[in-house]
């Protein structure tokens, strides 16, 4: 008879130590979810930003820039094409144009003296030179939370309880080219 | 960074206790000392009291006074677009709840600091000096520094222990005081005592407790020293891991340590550890000075980073460390056990010139007059008057072309734009 409590209290013991381990990583999990969909709306907000900001530029700079059409279409059709983006694959993609179209224009906009000293677009430019860093840190930051999240659903013993209430894998936000982050360098031949 | 930002909480705590236990200490032998065999629990009390008293000063409004102690004003985007998006970039980076209030401080000395209890109440203040002489990049890289030591807690870290150091130094001056100014007067109560063998006791006591309140602050300070140092290494590690660009910051410091400003007007020895580099400039070649600094030497902190070659990640700063001072890794095992890959990137900002210097210069000044409430008037002749906001009349005469012109016009244009942004 008192073997069998002591069995009995050594068994629900187990139980409840065991609950209370997949509690914690449950409640683990939860946190790195949110923080990688807090990263992505971040990433989300600036993009918004870059969108916002697209037709201020160009309105400004068509002015002075008349035999650039091809540049102005490049970015009008980059810009709602990345708008229309539904899927994080597909939004790096798009956005990934959107940034090579607007390192071009900037290249280009090298050649305009008199658009390169108008006070509206010199604002425009540092607004839209510290979006394109946001845009940079806001992904190298959910990119870090999904690194996170991502070896936490694929590690034992996490991977259970990831398995069991549907965690799955996130995508990292990739750049398709590398060298698009790259600001065009200056030249002045 | 978590790894970071934990053996950050575990070493505050540890901390606190270590300099909470020298205090009681002092508190301890110094009752003692004046009264006697049973005031060893009085002093403990008087300790404990300053101690409270201290901490619910700084921690209620400690960022509030030191950022009204350096005069700094409050600025928004519309002040300084560049300043404010790069906070924002920094914020972003470094995943801060909360985007951290933007303060300038109108002082030629190149400078920043971060203030604030935890990341979401904090506040970065830079210098005009230091908005005036760095390119976007260097400004980058010193915002990042201060947004690295929101990230790791060091406010909270350097507050706790300036409130212990600062309760250790009262309790100690009060009592060396109060013992030189006792011995001068010739005190009744230690010549009355009629029993030998106690007053004896007493005097051991008395010796024990002196020499107690002059080594005390010396510790107290020397750790807070070292501790203060030791979060500057960490936070350059992280603005190179936020930046991704550890150029940034080894120019802008070397931009810093070149400077001919005078030093920081409103710094003093309290502040000191929470400004970017130290705000005192060293008078002549002190070697002492390298164990008694709030910082660690700019060229070293330069070589670092100039050193990060590989990557822009913690164990590259502390390869880098291990490299230039040949001492063991400043970075906890922790952190370094977690591998990461960082690349650095390309630098983006143009070259400063000198004569862009001196627009940003202009810039920066006409920025302070705007935050102060001037007024702008420009004359058809060329000139730009800067009107202050104490000059009453409503008319002023251009002193070039001798034309009047309208002072309150401009003035009411200019409060309905502030308003309407």
């Amino acid at each position: 008879m008192e073997g069998a409590l002591i069995v009995l209290a050594v068994f629900f013991g187990i139980a409840i130590l065991l609950a209370l381990i997949l509690v914690g990583i449950y409640n683990g999990l939860v946190r790195l979810r949110n923080q990688v969909d807090n990263a992505w709306s971040q990433i989300d907000v600036q993009l918004k930003r870059r969108h916002d900001l697209i037709p201020n530029l160009v309105e400004t700079a068509k002015g002075y820039m008349k035999h650039e059409r091809g540049t102005f279409e490049a970015i009008t059709e980059a810009r709602s094409k990345a708008m229309g983006a539904k899927t994080v694959a597909e939004a790096s993609q798009a956005e990934g144009q959107l940034a090579d179209a607007l390192s071009k224009f900037m290249l280009v906009v090298e050649n305009y003296p008199d658009l390169k000293a108008n006070q509206n677009f010199l604002a425009l430019q540092e607004e839209l030179t510290s979006t394109e860093n946001k845009i940079a840190f806001a992904r190298q930051n959910y990119n870090d939370q999904v690194l996170f999240f991502n070896n936490k659903t694929q590690m034992f013993p996490s991977n259970i309880v990831a398995g069991m209430f549907g965690f799955t894998k996130r995508d990292f936000f990739e750049v398709e080219n590398a060298a698009e982050r790259e600001v065009p360098k200056v030249s002045f031949s | 960074m978590w790894e970071l930002i934990r053996a950050n909480k575990r070493n505050s705590i540890f901390l606190m206790m270590l300099m909470a236990a020298v205090l009681l200490l002092l508190g301890f032998v110094i009752g003692l000392a004046i009264f006697g065999p049973e005031g060893g629990f009085f002093g403990i009390i008087i300790a404990t009291v300053i101690w409270l008293v201290l901490s619910l000063v700084s921690f209620s409004s400690g960022d509030q006074i030191l950022l009204a102690a350096s005069r700094a004003q409050r600025v928004t985007h519309d002040v300084h677009p560049q300043l404010f998006n790069i906070v924002e970039e920094m914020k972003i980076a470094a995943g801060l709840p909360a985007m951290p209030k933007v303060y300038i401080i109108n002082d030629p000395a190149p400078n920043a600091f971060a203030t604030g209890r935890s990341p979401q109440t904090a506040s970065v203040a830079v210098t005009a000096g230091l908005l005036a002489r760095l390119n976007r990049d260097e400004l980058q890289g010193v915002v990042a520094h201060e947004i690295s030591h929101i990230l790791h807690r060091d406010i909270l870290y350097v507050t706790l222990a300036g409130i212990m150091l600062g309760g250790i130094v009262i309790l100690s001056q009060v009592f060396l005081r109060g013992m030189f100014y006792s011995s001068m007067t010739g005190s009744r109560r230690r010549y009355s005592s009629g029993n030998q063998g106690g007053g004896q006791a007493q005097i051991v006591m008395l010796v024990l407790a002196i020499l107690a309140a002059v080594l005390a602050p010396i510790m107290a300070h020397l750790l807070y020293f070292a501790l203060s140092r030791r979060r500057e290494y960490l936070a350059d590690a992280g603005a190179a891991r936020l930046t991704r660009y550890p150029e940034g910051l080894a120019s802008a410091l070397e931009k810093i340590s070149s400077d001919p400003a005078p030093q920081l007007a409103s710094a003093n020895d309290a502040t000191a550890p929470m400004y970017f580099v130290n705000p005192f400039k060293k008078k002549g070649k002190m070697k002492l000075s390298d164990l008694t600094s709030t910082h660690p030497p700019i060229s070293e902190r330069i070589r670092i980073l100039r050193n990060m070659s590989q990557g822009a990640s913690y164990q590259d700063y502390s390869q880098a460390y291990a490299q230039v001072t040949g001492s063991k890794s400043i970075v906890p095992a922790a952190v370094l056990k977690q591998k990461e890959q960082v690349p650095i990137r390309e630098g983006r900002a143009e070259p400063t010139k000198a004569e862009r210097t001196q627009r940003q210069l202009h810039q920066v000044g006409d920025i302070m007059r705007k935050v102060n409430g001037f007024a702008f008037l420009a004359c058809t002749c060329g000139l730009n008057l800067k009107i202050p906001p104490n000059f009453k009349a409503d008319t002023v005469q251009c002193p070039r072309c001798k034309r009047t012109l309208d002072v309150a016009a401009q003035r009411t244009a200019q409060t309905a734009k502030a308003r309407s942004s």
